[in-house]
C-alpha cells in the first residue's frame, strides 16, 4: 500500500515537474523581447554573452558584487546541492556510472555544507531587518523544506541507516516499471515525502529562478543595437508608415 | 526652505533603518484629462479600473519577456535591498527594489499564477485594491529607472522594466503622471519638451551665435533646419536655454565649427529626450523617435548625432534603430546614431582640436556617470566606452580630474535622483533625498581632493543637481557640462585670445 502510494506520487510529481517546467520554459522562450535592454557594459558578441551567462550561473557573479555573505551562503548551498544530487544518481543507475562513484565521497559530506548554507540563509531572514521585511511565508517554508530534506538525508547517511538495497530496488523499479517494495523506515518516508513536495511545487514557485536566469534579457542579450536591428513581431506590426524591416 | 528633513550627509552609506511608510504620501500630480487624452489614454480613472488594469498587465506579460521572467524569478535574496538611492535616502522599505517590484508582483501572483490564485497568503498575493493602486502611484514614481539594482540582481531583474510596466498600466486606466504626459503632448504638438516653437528657437540660437562671436571673435553658426547639411544634431531642448546645459551646446557648436563639418538642428525634432520611455509606452516612444527619422529624411542629412542627455542616449543608442529604423538612407560609415562625445573624442584623437587645458585650471573636476548612459548604452566600439570616452575628453581639456569612489561610478553609479520622469517640483522631497548618495560621494572627493566641479552628460542630471546641490551645501553652478569644458579650452582658428 505504502509503496503504491509513493510510486504513484513519484510518477505524478515527475509529470507535474516536466509538464510545468516545459510550459514555463516555452512561455519564456516564445514571449518576445521588444527592445534591447542588456545591463551594460554588456558583451558585444554572442560568445561574450555565453561567458557572461556562465559566470552568472556558475559563480553567481552579480550576487558576488551585491553582498559577499549572501553570495557565500547561497553559492555553498547550490554547489553542495549539486554534489548531493549527483551522488544520488547511484540509487538510479545499475551499474553505477564511473564518475558518480568519484563524486560519492564529496557528495556524502556536501550534505553538511548544504545544511550549513541553508541555515545561514534562513538566519538572514530573521537577523537582517531588510531581508526580514521582504520575506513571506513561502520564503521561510521553502528553506524549511530544503533543510528538512538535507537533515533527514544526513540522519540516514550518518546515524540511522535505512535499507539502501531495498530502496535502490524501489527506485530502479520506478524507472523500469517493475515495482518493488519501499522500506517503511519513517526517516526515509519523511525524506522522500519532502522531496516529492519539492518536485511538485517546482514549476509554481520561486524555484522558477532556475530556468528564469537563462531567459533574463538584462543578462542574455548582445549589446549590438546600432549594428543589428532588433524588432519584435508585435512591434513590427506597428510599422505602418515605412517599409517593413528586412529579416530581423 | 523645504518642510522635510534630508538625512544628514555624513551618515550616508550606513544603510538606514527601515522607516515604513516614510514616503507613502510622496506622489506626483495626476495628469489632467487634456494631457491624458492627447496621448490616447482615458482622461480620468475609469470605473472598471481593476479589470482594465489586470487585463493590461496580462497583455504586457505577453508582449515582454523581461516582465514575464522578472515577475517569476525573484527569490527574495535581498541583494538589491540596499542598492537604491531612494531607499538609502529615505529608509522607506517600499523603496527597496524588491519591495517596489513586489507591489506589482503580488498582483501578478494573485491573478496570473497557480500559487497566488489558490494560496494567496502563502506567496504574498493580494487583490488589486485602491490602497494598492495608491501605493503604485506613489512608489512607482519614486523609481528613476536607473537600473542600479539590476546590476546586483543574480537574475538581472530590472526594476526599471517593472516600474515602466506599472506606469503603462496606470496610464491605461486613467491615472497618468502630469509631468511626463504633459511633456509628451508638447513634443507631439511642437517638437520639444519645452514647447519652444520654431521662431523662438531660431531667435534663441541667433543670440547664442552673437554671444560666441563676442567671446571669441569667430562666427560660429548654430544652424536650424538647414537642408543638405551632413549632420543632424538632436539634443535635449534644455540645451537651448538652461544652465549649465547651454554652455554644452556652445561647446558642440565650437567643435562642429572647428571640425569644419556642415550640421544642423531641426525644429521638428528639437528634442533628444523621449519621456515615453519613462511611462513604458512603446507606441509613444516610437512616435517621438519617428520625428527624428522624419527630420533626418527631410533635411537630407547623412549622420545623426545626439547631444548630452542620459535617457535620450539610451533611447537613441539602444532603441532608435528598433523604433524608427532601418536607417539605410544614412552614411553607413558612421554608427547610427552617434554620441557627441564619440564625435569629439574622435577629433581629439586625430589631433584636430586645439585645446588649452589651462583654461580650466580654476576647476578640479569629477565626473558623474549618468545612469542611462552607464547601464543602458555604450559609446565607442567596446563595452565600457561610455565610462572611458567622457573621462578621456575631460582629461584632454582639464588638468585636474579626480574620480569619485569606485562603487559610486561606472556601472554602479548612483542616479542623480531626478531621472525617470521625476524631475518635477511636485517631487522635490524624493528628488532631494534620492540625491544624497551621490552628494555624499561628491563631498568625499571635495574634502579629500579639493574637487570644485562635477561634470555630467545628461540634461536631467544637470537640472537636478543645479536644483538640489544647494540643499547639500554646494553651489548650484558646481555642476557643468562636459562640452562646456571643451568650450572653455578650445582655441578656434582665428580666435582672439
Amino acid at each position: 500500500m505504502l509503496s503504491t502510494i509513493f510510486a504513484v506520487l513519484f510518477y505524478l510529481a515527475t509529470a507535474v515537474f516536466v509538464v510545468g517546467l516545459v510550459y514555463r520554459i516555452q512561455l519564456y522562450a516564445r514571449t518576445p523581447a521588444p527592445l534591447k535592454i542588456p545591463t551594460t557594459p554588456a558583451p558585444v558578441t554572442t560568445s561574450g554573452v555565453v561567458v557572461r551567462m556562465f559566470k552568472e550561473v556558475v559563480f553567481f557573479e552579480s550576487l558576488f558584487k551585491a553582498n559577499k555573505w549572501t553570495w557565500l551562503f547561497g553559492w555553498v548551498f547550490h554547489v553542495a546541492l549539486l554534489l548531493v544530487i549527483l551522488r544520488h544518481l547511484r540509487y538510479f543507475t545499475e551499474p553505477v556510472w564511473f564518475w558518480v562513484t568519484l563524486v560519492q565521497p564529496f557528495g556524502k559530506y556536501a550534505g553538511f555544507a548544504m545544511l550549513a548554507g541553508l541555515s545561514a540563509l534562513w538566519g538572514r531572514r530573521f537577523l537582517v531587518e531588510r531581508v526580514r521585511y521582504i520575506s513571506g511565508p513561502s520564503d521561510h517554508l521553502m528553506l524549511m523544506l530544503l533543510i528538512g530534506i538535507a537533515a533527514s538525508g544526513l540522519i540516514m547517511k550518518f546515524m540511522a541507516h535505512t535499507d539502501i538495497v531495498s530502496l535502490k530496488a524501489f527506485a530502479l523499479g520506478l524507472i523500469y516499471f517493475d515495482w518493488q517494495t519501499l522500506p517503511a523506515d519513517p526517516v526515509l518516508l519523511i525524506h522522500l515525502g519532502l522531496v516529492l513536495v519539492l518536485i511538485f511545487i517546482f514549476p509554481v514557485s520561486k524555484l522558477l529562478h532556475a530556468p528564469g536566469v537563462f531567459f533574463s534579457p538584462g543578462r542574455n542579450q548582445v549589446d549590438n543595437p546600432r549594428e543589428k536591428r532588433h524588432v519584435a513581431p508585435w512591434a513590427d506590426a506597428l510599422d505602418t508608415n515605412q517599409p517593413k524591416a528586412k529579416g530581423k | 526652505m523645504a518642510d522635510y528633513e534630508t538625512i544628514p550627509i555624513n551618515t550616508l552609506f550606513e544603510i538606514p533603518a527601515l522607516n515604513p511608510g516614510a514616503m507613502k504620501n510622496s506622489s506626483p500630480f495626476v495628469a489632467a484629462p487634456l494631457h491624458q487624452e492627447a496621448l490616447g489614454f482615458p482622461g480620468e480613472l475609469v470605473d472598471d479600473w481593476q479589470a482594465r488594469a489586470i487585463e493590461k498587465l496580462g497583455e504586457l506579460l505577453k508582449k515582454s519577456r523581461a516582465l514575464q521572467v522578472y515577475m517569476d524569478s525573484c527569490v527574495k535574496c535581498g541583494a538589491c535591498t540596499d542598492k537604491c538611492h531612494y531607499f538609502l535616502g529615505t529608509g522607506d522599505p517600499k523603496n527597496m527594489p524588491v519591495a517596489r517590484q513586489d507591489l506589482l508582483r503580488k498582483i501578478y501572483r494573485r491573478y496570473f499564477t497557480f500559487a497566488g490564485k489558490y494560496f494567496p497568503k502563502l506567496v504574498g498575493a493580494e487583490d488589486l485594491t485602491k490602497e494598492v493602486l495608491d501605493d503604485w502611484y506613489s512608489y512607482f514614481h519614486q523609481c528613476s529607472q536607473c537600473r542600479r539594482c539590476s546590476v546586483y540582481c543574480p537574475y538581472g531583474i530590472d526594476t526599471a522594466e517593472i516600474s515602466m510596466a506599472a506606469r503603462e498600466i496606470m496610464d491605461h486606466i486613467g491615472k497618468g503622471q502630469k509631468y511626463c504626459n504633459e511633456i509628451l503632448g508638447k513634443v507631439h504638438q511642437i517638437g520639444n519638451n519645452l514647447g519652444l516653437p520654431e521662431k523662438a528657437l531660431i531667435h534663441t540660437l541667433a543670440d547664442l551665435e552673437e554671444d560666441i562671436e563676442e567671446e571669441t571673435g569667430v562666427k560660429v553658426r548654430i544652424p536650424v533646419n538647414k537642408k543638405g547639411a551632413d549632420i543632424l544634431l538632436v539634443t535635449p531642448s534644455a540645451d537651448f536655454f538652461a544652465e549649465p546645459h547651454v554652455d554644452g551646446l556652445i561647446g558642440y557648436a565650437k567643435v562642429f565649427h572647428q571640425a569644419g563639418v556642415s550640421w544642423t538642428l531641426s525644429s521638428y525634432a528639437s528634442e533628444a529626450a523621449n519621456f515615453a520611455m519613462f511611462i513604458g509606452s512603446y507606441e509613444q516612444m516610437k512616435l517621438v523617435a519617428e520625428r527624428i527619422r522624419k527630420a533626418a529624411e527631410e533635411l537630407g542629412v547623412k549622420r545623426i548625432i545626439f547631444g548630452e542627455c542620459g535617457h535620450a542616449w539610451r533611447v537613441a543608442y539602444s532603441f532608435l534603430n528598433t523604433l524608427a529604423g532601418p536607417f539605410d538612407f544614412l552614411d553607413s560609415d558612421y554608427p547610427v546614431p552617434q554620441h557627441i562625445c564619440e564625435f569629439t573624442w574622435d577629433l581629439i584623437q586625430k589631433g584636430e582640436l586645439n585645446l588649452d587645458k589651462s583654461k580650466n585650471d580654476h576647476m578640479t573636476l569629477t565626473f558623474h556617470d549618468s545612469c542611462n548612459v552607464a547601464r543602458g548604452s555604450r559609446m565607442g566600439d567596446s563595452p565600457g566606452g561610455q565610462f572611458k570616452i567622457p573621462r578621456a575628453i575631460i582629461k584632454a581639456c582639464c588638468n585636474n580630474f579626480v574620480d569619485m569612489a569606485a562603487d559610486t561610478i561606472g556601472e554602479t553609479t548612483f542616479c542623480c535622483g531626478g531621472g525617470g520622469g521625476l524631475l518635477t517640483d511636485d517631487l522635490m522631497e524624493i528628488r532631494t533625498k534620492g540625491a544624497s548618495p551621490r552628494m555624499q560621494a561628491l563631498k568625499d572627493v571635495v574634502d579629500e581632493h579639493g574637487v570644485t566641479h562635477m561634470a555630467a552628460i545628461c540634461a536631467i542630471c544637470k537640472s537636478q543637481f543645479a536644483k538640489v546641490m544647494p540643499s547639500y551645501g554646494f553651489d548650484m553652478d558646481s555642476v557643468v557640462s562636459v562640452h562646456q569644458l571643451i568650450s572653455n579650452a578650445i582655441i578656434l582658428d582665428g580666435q582672439v585670445q
